[in-house]
Parts: structure tokens; sequence; C-alpha cells
């Protein structure tokens, strides 16, 4: 019998505890998983699995305890239903992305999209170093944990307003959780842009259209990782245009593959706290210079205590 | 006016209380809704709108209630 070990280059195919048994990763970006594959699935995995899949944090469907003897079989079949294997090792990961604008009402920007394009254009590409990992957020929320990636970008939205249109009904003021907006005398609407965390709860509550989105993009946080001395990612760009995600990560990550170069398997956050934030940020700013911030500080580590960083 | 009263309701079935008040009415009608501080003065009027009713103001009552003005709109 020949094994095709092509299969197992990319990743996505990982060791298990018992004797020739693997977890086969797959590839589902922004977690989104049309039924007809979801089906394929359900049929590879009871045909050559055991009697679940599991579920990853990453939002990707394992297939347990395949045997490596059914790699080449279980890859063609999930083929027929346009599945793929995810990967693993020093390459950048699925991105992960929340539901974003398309049904959730909190949504502010096209997190599926972005995942989709990301995964179609950079999926699987070698950092050279270590893991990179992407993800995606509608909103201020950040259920996706934007800061806890590589590369994280969350959507916003700067609200303005156009007072002609305003009919002083203070659903705005009351709507805005961080107080932002204060009715202010003559039960104007008045906002203080310091609070405001660029949620766009009050364009969407709004019933005449007075509060619009000015600016709409990504505010991206690069540098975090969690796992063995976590670090948090901050701030880098506000309001990238949706439409830049791939060329903005293409950049970061031909830095970080030029600055990690000779120092092995180092995460991107550990780059940035060893250059300090500065060099990136100019990087970035020749290419983006509307969307990069003209100052950020370096990604901030969890001191859990266990285990000293060098 | 017909005053739907969903104090002490909690989301989202305040909501789908009062989306089914409004289906009773015709295009046009106004009614107040009386909701409850905190999460569902934030959310109901928002989801109301984007059912295509129009908001047309938000009074706070002397115990802390909110008095929401809402017009039916097109079915
Ligand atoms: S981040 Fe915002 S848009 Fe995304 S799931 Fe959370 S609340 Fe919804
Ligand atoms: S965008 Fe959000 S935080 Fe800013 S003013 Fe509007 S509701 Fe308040
Ligand atoms: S919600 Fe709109 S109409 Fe009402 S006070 Fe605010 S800006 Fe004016």
């Amino acid at each position: 019998m020949t094994i095709d070990l092509n299969n197992l280059k990319a990743g996505g195919f990982i060791k298990e505890r018992g004797k020739d048994l693997f977890t086969v990763r797959l590839r589902v970006p922004g977690g989104r998983m049309a039924i007809p594959r979801l089906k394929k699935i359900a049929e590879v995995a009871e045909k050559y699995g055991g009697e679940f899949v599991h579920l990853s944090v990453r939002q990707s469907i394992e297939l347990i305890n395949i045997n490596f003897k059914h790699f080449a079989a279980v890859v063609e079949e999930l083929g027929e239903a346009s599945q793929k294997v995810a990967s693993c090792g020093a390459r950048v990961r699925v991105p992960v992305a929340c539901g974003g604008c398309e049904y959730n009402p909190n949504g502010l920007v096209d997190t599926q999209k972005s995942a989709l394009e990301v995964d179609q254009k950079l999926f699987g590409a070698p950092t050279g170093h270590h893991k990179f990992k992407v993800a995606f957020a509608g909103c201020p929320f950040d259920c996706p944990k934007s800061a806890t990636n590589d590369v994280g970008f969350q959507g916003a939205v700067v609200p303005k307003l156009d007072p002609a249109a305003c009919i002083r009904c203070g659903l705005c003021a009351k709507n805005c959780t961080p107080g932002a907006i204060i009715m202010g005398e003559g039960s104007k609407p008045l906002l203080d842009p310091h609070p405001c965390i660029w949620c766009g709860d009050c364009v969407k509550v709004c019933p005449t259209g007075a509060w619009e989105a000015k600016r709409t993009g990504y505010n991206v946080r690069i540098g975090g990782k969690w796992g063995r001395n976590p670090t948090v990612g901050t701030l880098f760009a506000t309001l990238l245009p949706q439409e830049d995600v791939v060329e903005f990560i293409t950049r970061v990550l031909a830095w970080y593959k030029d600055k990690a170069e000779g120092l092995g398997r180092i995460r991107l956050g550990d780059i940035i706290i060893k250059e300090g934030p500065q060099p990136l940020l100019e990087y970035l700013r020749e290419k983006f210079p509307a969307s990069v911030v003209a100052e950020t500080i370096p990604p901030q580590i969890i001191d859990n205590q266990i285990g000293a960083r060098r | 006016m017909t005053t739907i009263d969903l104090r002490g309701v909690c989301c989202p079935i305040n909501f789908v209380k009062a989306k089914l008040a409004l289906e009773e009415l015709t295009t046009g009608d106004v009614v107040e809704i009386l909701l409850d501080d905190g999460e569902p003065v934030k959310n109901v009027p928002r989801s109301l709108k984007g059912e295509g009713h129009k908001l047309l103001g938000l009074k706070e009552t002397a115990e802390g209630h909110y008095l929401l003005t809402v017009e039916k709109g097109e079915e």
C-alpha cells in the first residue's frame, strides 16, 4: 500500500495518543459551514473516524481517530464537497470570524467576507518562524478576542451628527453605553469623542438617520497570543478599509519574516517587544498612512506568574 | 393612545410582545411602549426600528421607566 505523504506537508493531520490514529483538522474559515459540506463531513467521519467529531476553539471541525491509512480517501471524499484540511505549524492559520454584519445586529463590517478573502489568499503561507493567527470581530464587543491574535481586526464606525435631521428624542444618548452622548441644551445630543468606542449603536437606534457613519473600517491590533506567556496585541491601525485587509497582513508578514531572521521559532509579538513598536508602525505607515496610528505601545505581557519570561 | 406595558419583561420577550401587539394595529397608528431601564430600553427601540417601525420619542417616567412612542410601519 502506498501512502501519499504530500497530504501531511501543509499540516492539519495531528498525531493522537492511540497507535496509527490521527486527528484531521478541517479548514473552516470564519466558522461558516455550508450544509452540504456538513453532511459530507458527517458521512466521512462516520465511515473513517470515531464516534464523535470535535469542535475546536478556532472554529474548526476535527475528525477524530482517523487511521493514517485512510488519509488519501478522507481527503478525496471531503474534496467532493470542496471541504479542505486545515494547517498547523509555522504557517498562516485559518482565520476565525464572528457572523459580522450579515445577520448579527451588532455587526458593523462584513467579517465573513474578510475571513474568506484572507483564507483564499494567505492560508497556509509559511512564516518561517511560528504560527500566525488572524481573527475578525464585527464590532467592539469583540467576541472573537481580536487582541489575542497575531493580527486581529475589529469592526468600527465613527458617528457623525446631522443636527438638522434630529428630532431630539434622546434615544441615542440612552443607547450610548459608554456615555459619550449627553442631551444638551434644548435636548440636542452632544458627542464627547473621548469615551466613544465607535460601536455605532447611536447610528443604529437613531430613528431619523441624524447619526450616520462618518467612517467605517477595522481597528487592528497586532502582536497578541495566548498559551504560554500570553501577550495582548495593541492598536496599530484604526478604520482600515475592508479592501486593504489582505495587503495589510501581507505587509505585517513581510516585516515579521525580515525581523525574525535567524531567531528561530518566535512569535510576532515577541519580535515587537524586542524591536519596540515604532519600526513596525513606520513600515506599515508607508503603505497605509490614513489608518496607521501615530503611536502605540508594545504588546502587553500578561504576567501569569508561572514560568518567568527570558 | 394605547400603551403596551412591558415592565418586568426581559429581552427578547419584550420585543416579541411589542411586535405582536403592533401586528394588531394599522400602519400609521401610534402607540406607547413602557420599558424597563437597562437592556430593554437599549434593545427594543433598535429592534423595532429594524422591523420597519418609526420611533418618535423616548421619555423617562417619574418611576424611572421609559415610555417609547412608536408609529407602526408598513406591513
Ligand atoms: S463581535 Fe460584535 S458583531 Fe461579532 S458576534 Fe460579537 S457582538 Fe456580534
Ligand atoms: S458610536 Fe457608540 S460609543 Fe460612540 S457615540 Fe455612538 S453609541 Fe456612543
Ligand atoms: S436618536 Fe437621532 S433623532 Fe433622537 S436625539 Fe439622537 S440624533 Fe436626535
